[in-house]
Parts: structure tokens; sequence; C-alpha cells
């Protein structure tokens, strides 16, 4: 079995004076339907490594592969289609657009992918579905809870039935009780078979998951899957 | 791994295009604006001076352009010289003369609004004697009053063309209405329309020739006999297409004796040649078109770099979801070219109106040449083409991950 991301000695550095290393050869692979937590302090190089891992950025050194695929060897175009078909993404931000419905802000998960609009608005109907807003679908999101938009945004990066959903800290910008509704729901869709990868800091969030990767100075320290 | 470039319909381009028209329509006018101004400006300059010219076309069509003019010239030593009476008579009897009119100038006699104005004021007004077709021969209608007819041609009785009323600061015609004409009173019967190939009549108080010699003593001998006259101008209509031919044969048969003290010319050809002018449109404001369109393209160029600025994490987000950087640079330019469009279409809209509005109070045909709004909205496209390319391309350039990083 081809793992669905694999990393392979991988170096991030940026700039010139001075180079900041924020990956320093990452190596490890996900299987389909894991789902892992990616924890170390702030600045330890987590978000870097989601966009190398998303094809969102090209790693200084080393290979990035998405479901056996070489990224190095894949132009803009192709890399923007791994990105429209293979990974879908969760920030701690959200990013939904405002002037739009929670269905059309979903729907647009599936926008660069090639899906005819009525496909779209089925499937965003189904995956709001998923993550239990089937009641919110022509709000606005400015009328929506935090936790409800992370939902949204949770809901986009499904919408494509994707081969691995990176979250870049989904619960940063929730309270308690709505974090752990949101980590409910991403343990929930695990199980109905979605691979997900889930940076965050606070370890306690991360002990919750069954694979937990250590992160410190850009280097992995531990890879550690709980012993069921 | 199959990899089917995504790419948007159409309808989904519009729609990821016009994202920021919708979100911050004001901001999307108040840019679009001087695009507005500056297409309206062009179509309407363009839109007006075809209007005008077509009104002077449809004007020449409508007085025809198949009259020649008959007219006293001057001798050889450079003495007025006067046409002889029977002239009119042997021009009758042209081929392909169809009919003809003709006025006898007196030079000595002035016209006031009463006999109190002194004698050297008389306003650059003329007394004609006419005969009782003119106004058919001319196509030159009453705007008030009556003609003269077959009894007021012996009367002291006069009919002012268009600017003498004017002048003489008679806009009505009532039954005591008079004229201190040639040393005596004379009623006013009517006030005439411009006739645009006879300049001549606008200026004239005009009497019939039988009046003329009674009252004013305009009389010649010929053959032993008086009789009113001479004619100093004659209108003759002639049979579409042998203007050229009829014109030849004019001075020789007006005065046999001396056809070189004979003008003859073709009136139409000045309302022609000032049609023509017409269409040459007014460059100056065209420049200043031109320029307001220049502006417009800074107006639109700049809001689309603030969009892009302000818009860093949608494009990021975009990339995430699977844009291409052609995809995000076409989003951007379209939305510049969509702007610049609607300021063209406002503009052209705008134009055409300010055109109609102008036209309808001149009585013009409305006419805004294809070129007009056509080009416009070209301009348009190509301006918004123009000030899009360059925020079009910084947005595909920027980086994805700096925008969507997490502080
Ligand atoms: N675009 C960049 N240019 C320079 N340095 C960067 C850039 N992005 C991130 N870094 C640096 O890389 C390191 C890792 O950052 P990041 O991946 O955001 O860490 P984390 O998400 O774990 O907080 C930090 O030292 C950060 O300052
Ligand atoms: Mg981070």
């Amino acid at each position: 079995m081809t793992a669905v991301l694999e990393l392979d000695a991988v170096t991030k550095v940026y700039g010139e004076q001075p180079p900041v290393a924020a990956l320093r050869g990452v190596s490890f692979s996900v299987q389909r339907g894991e789902l892992v937590a990616v924890v170390g302090p702030s600045g330890s190089g987590k978000s870097t490594l989601l966009h190398v891992m998303g094809t969102l950025e090209r790693p200084s050194s080393g290979v990035v592969r998405i479901d056996g695929v070489d990224a190095a060897q894949l132009d803009d175009r192709a890399l923007s289609q791994v990105r429209a078909r293979q990974i879908g993404f969760v920030f701690q931000q959200f990013f939904l657009a405002e002037h739009a419905t929670v269905r059309e802000n979903v729907a647009d998960g599936l926008l660069y992918a090639g899906a005819p609009a009525a496909e779209r608005y089925e499937r965003a109907d189904e995956a709001l579905e998923r993550v239990g807003l089937s009641h919110r679908t022509t709000f606005k999101p400015t009328k929506l809870s935090g936790g409800e938009r992370q939902r949204v945004a949770i809901a986009r990066a499904l919408v494509g039935r994707p081969a691995i959903v990176l979250a870049d800290e989904p619960t940063g910008n929730l309270d308690m009780t709505t974090g752990a509704s949101i980590m409910e729901l991403i343990r929930e869709l695990n199980v109905a078979g979605a691979t997900i990868m889930m940076i965050t800091h606070d370890g306690g969030l991360a002990g919750q998951l069954p694979r937990q990767i250590r992160i410190v100075d850009g280097q992995v320290v531990s890879d550690a899957k709980a012993t069921a | 791994m199959s990899v089917i470039a995504g790419r948007l319909s159409p309808r989904d381009g519009l729609r990821v295009a016009s994202v920021g028209l919708r979100v911050r329509p004001l901001r999307a006018a108040l840019s679009a604006l001087g695009i507005a101004i500056g297409t309206a400006a062009i179509v309407a300059i363009l839109g007006l001076s075809a209007s005008s010219q077509a009104g002077l076309l449809a004007e020449i069509d409508r007085l025809g352009t198949n009259m020649l003019t008959v007219e006293a010239g001057q001798s050889l030593t450079g003495q007025e010289t006067q046409l002889p009476l029977d002239a009119p008579g042997r021009i009758t009897l042209l081929g392909d003369v169809q009919v003809l009119a003709h006025t006898g100038l007196m030079k000595n006699e002035k016209v006031y609004r009463n006999s109190m104005i002194p004698a050297a004021e008389s306003g650059g007004m003329q007394v004609r004697a006419s005969s009782l077709n003119l106004l058919a021969v001319l196509s030159t209608g009453i705007a008030r009053g009556a003609w003269l007819n077959a009894g007021t041609v012996h009367e002291p009785v006069a009919v002012l063309g268009a600017v003498a009323a004017e002048r003489l600061g008679i806009d009505r015609v009532y039954p005591d209405q008079r004229i201190w004409l040639g040393g005596r009173w004379f009623n006013v019967a009517g006030i005439l329309q411009p006739s645009p190939l006879a300049a001549d009549i606008d200026t004239s108080a005009l009497v019939g020739y039988p009046a003329a010699q009674k009252y004013l003593g305009y009389v010649s001998i010929a053959r032993g006999e008086q009789r009113a006259g001479p004619p100093s101008t004659i209108y003759v209509r002639v049979a579409t297409g042998h203007e050229a031919a009829v014109q030849a044969l004019l001075a020789p048969t007006a005065n046999p004796e001396a056809p070189d003290q004979v003008n003859v010319s073709q009136p139409s050809d000045v309302l022609t040649a000032r049609a023509a002018a017409a269409g040459a449109f007014d460059s100056l404001f065209l420049g200043l078109g031109i320029v307001a369109l220049i502006v417009g393209a800074v107006g639109v160029a700049n809001i689309m770099i603030i969009s892009v600025l302000e818009r860093r994490s949608e494009n990021g987000l975009r990339r995430a979801l699977g844009a291409t950087k052609q995809q995000i640079r076409t989003q951007f330019l379209t939305e510049s070219i969509l702007l610049a469009v609607l300021g063209g279409i406002v503009g052209v809209v705008v134009g055409v109106i300010a055109t109609a509005i102008y036209a309808g109070t001149k009585h013009w045909v409305i006419v805004i040449p294809v070129e007009a709004w056509s080009g416009g909205i070209a301009s348009a496209i190509v301006i918004g083409a123009f000030a899009g390319l360059m925020p079009a391309i910084r947005a595909s350039r920027l980086p994805p991950t700096v925008a969507l990083r997490t502080v």
C-alpha cells in the first residue's frame, strides 16, 4: 500500500541573510485513514510543514509525495489540481467569503476541481450535513458562531473527498467547549474514512489523537502511535 | 494519477471576477467613473457631429440640390448691372427647367419699424419685389400670417423674411401691423421661415411686383411699355441630374448680349460643404474625452492594486482550493475589464442620452455612429486589460502561504 503522504528529508530555508531553517530534514509518511497530530511549540515549523505538505510551498530540499507522486515533478497547473482534488485545507482563521452563503462557501471547495455547479451544490449540502450544519446552508458566515464557521471550513475541505485533510490549529480561535466539539467532529470524520493531519501547539489536544508527530526547531523529535 | 485541469465555466469565471464589484459596489462605481466620463464625452461628441451632419443632410434633402440661382453681376468696369426684363421668360423656355421664381432688389428703398427711425439705421435689410411662387420654388414656408396673394400684390402689403422680422422687432402678425417702407406705410401680412437656399430672402421685406411699381416706382421700359422690374435674382428649379447642363446655359439665356455679367450658382453647394464640416468633430473635446479615459485607466489600475493587496488571504485561499496562478491572473484581469466595461457602458448610455437630448432640441435625427459606441466599449476593454495587467500579475505571484500564515 502506498502512503497518502510521504516526506523524505524535507528541509525549508527562508531568506538569505541570515537564512532561517524552518524545517531541517523531516521524514515521515501517512497512510490512508490515519488521524495524525503534528504538535510542537510556536515557531517550531508546523505551519511551514503544512504548507510544504499541501504543495503551497516547495521544499528547499527533500521529497514530498502525494499518493506516491513526487510533487517536485509537477508544474503549477498540475500542483493546483493536486490541491483541488487530493488535499483539503482547514485554517485557524477559517477564511470564509463573507459575501457568499454557507452553501456557496462550501461549494467553492470544488470550484477549481472542474465540477459543474449543480454537482458542487449537491455535494456541498452533503458535506454540510456531515458537519451538522444542514440548517445553516443559506446563512452568511457573519451570522454564524466561531465553531459553526470552522465547521463550514471543514465541510469545504471535505467536499471534494480529498485524500488528506490538512488542518492548521483548527481550534486555535475557538473557546474550550467549541474546540472540543470540533475535535469530536474531526475524530468522527476520521472514523467515517477521512485521512486527517491536524497541527496544534496543544499537547493535550494532540494526546487525544491516535498518532502524534512531535516537532521542535524544524525537526521531528518523536513519532508515536497510541497503542490501542 | 490523472490530472485533468479544472477550468472555470464562463459563468463561474464571471462570478469569481465580480466578487470585488459585488462586495464594494460604491468603490467600483467611483473607480469606473473616469472611464464613464471619458466614454460619454467621446460618444456624445461623435454622436452630435454625426447627428448635426444628418440634420443638415436631411435639410438639404428637403430643400433639394436642383436649384440654381441667376443673379445680376458686375460689368468689366466694375459697375453693377441688371438682368434683362425678359430673362425669366427666356429661361422658362429652356429644356429641363421645371419652374422658376424671381425677386427684384430695390437698392434705394429702406424699411423701418416706424417713420421716426433715422434713415441711416436701416439694419442691413433689403426691399424686394417678389414673384408669387417664390416660396414654392425655395421650399420655404410661412412662419406667421400669410404670403402675398393675387390681391395683395397690388396693395401696400409686405411679407418679412425671418431675419428682417427679428431686426424689426416683429414676432407676431396682427391686422394693423405696419412698417415704414420706402417712405410710406405698408401692412405686414406674414413672416417667413428661414430660407437656407436664399439667405438674401431672410433679410428682406417682400412686396408684390405691381405694388413695387405702383408705390415704389420700380419700373423698367421694355419695348415702349412700362413694366415692374427688372428682376435681380432668378431661382430656377431644374430636372434632377441636369443641373450642370442647365447651369452652362443659364448665363447666355438670361442675358444673351452680356452673359459674363450674370452670376450663376448652386446654393446647395454651400449647405453640402457645411454638412461636411459638421461631420468633422470637435477635436478639442475629443481630446478631453481621451484625457478623461486615461485618468479613468489610472483610477482602475489604482483600485486594482489596492484590491489585490486587500484580498491576499482570499487569493491564498483560492490557491489552496486549487486555483492556478493563471486563474488568479485571469480573475483580476477580468475584474479590471469588467470594471472598465461597466464604466464604458454607462458612458455610452450617458453619451447617447446627451446626444438624443441635444439632437431633439435641434430637430435632428439621432445618429450614433457604430464606431462611437463600439469604439467606446472596445477602448474600455483595452483600458481594463491594460490597467489590470500589472495588479493581476502581482496577485498571481504573491506566495499564497504569506497570506495564510497564522500570526
Ligand atoms: N516567509 C518566511 N520568511 C522567513 N521566515 C519565515 C517565513 N515563514 C516562517 N518563517 C520562520 O520559520 C519558522 C517556523 O515558522 P512556522 O512554520 O510558522 O512555525 P509554527 O507554525 O510552528 O509556529 C519561524 O521561525 C518563522 O519565523
Ligand atoms: Mg503556525
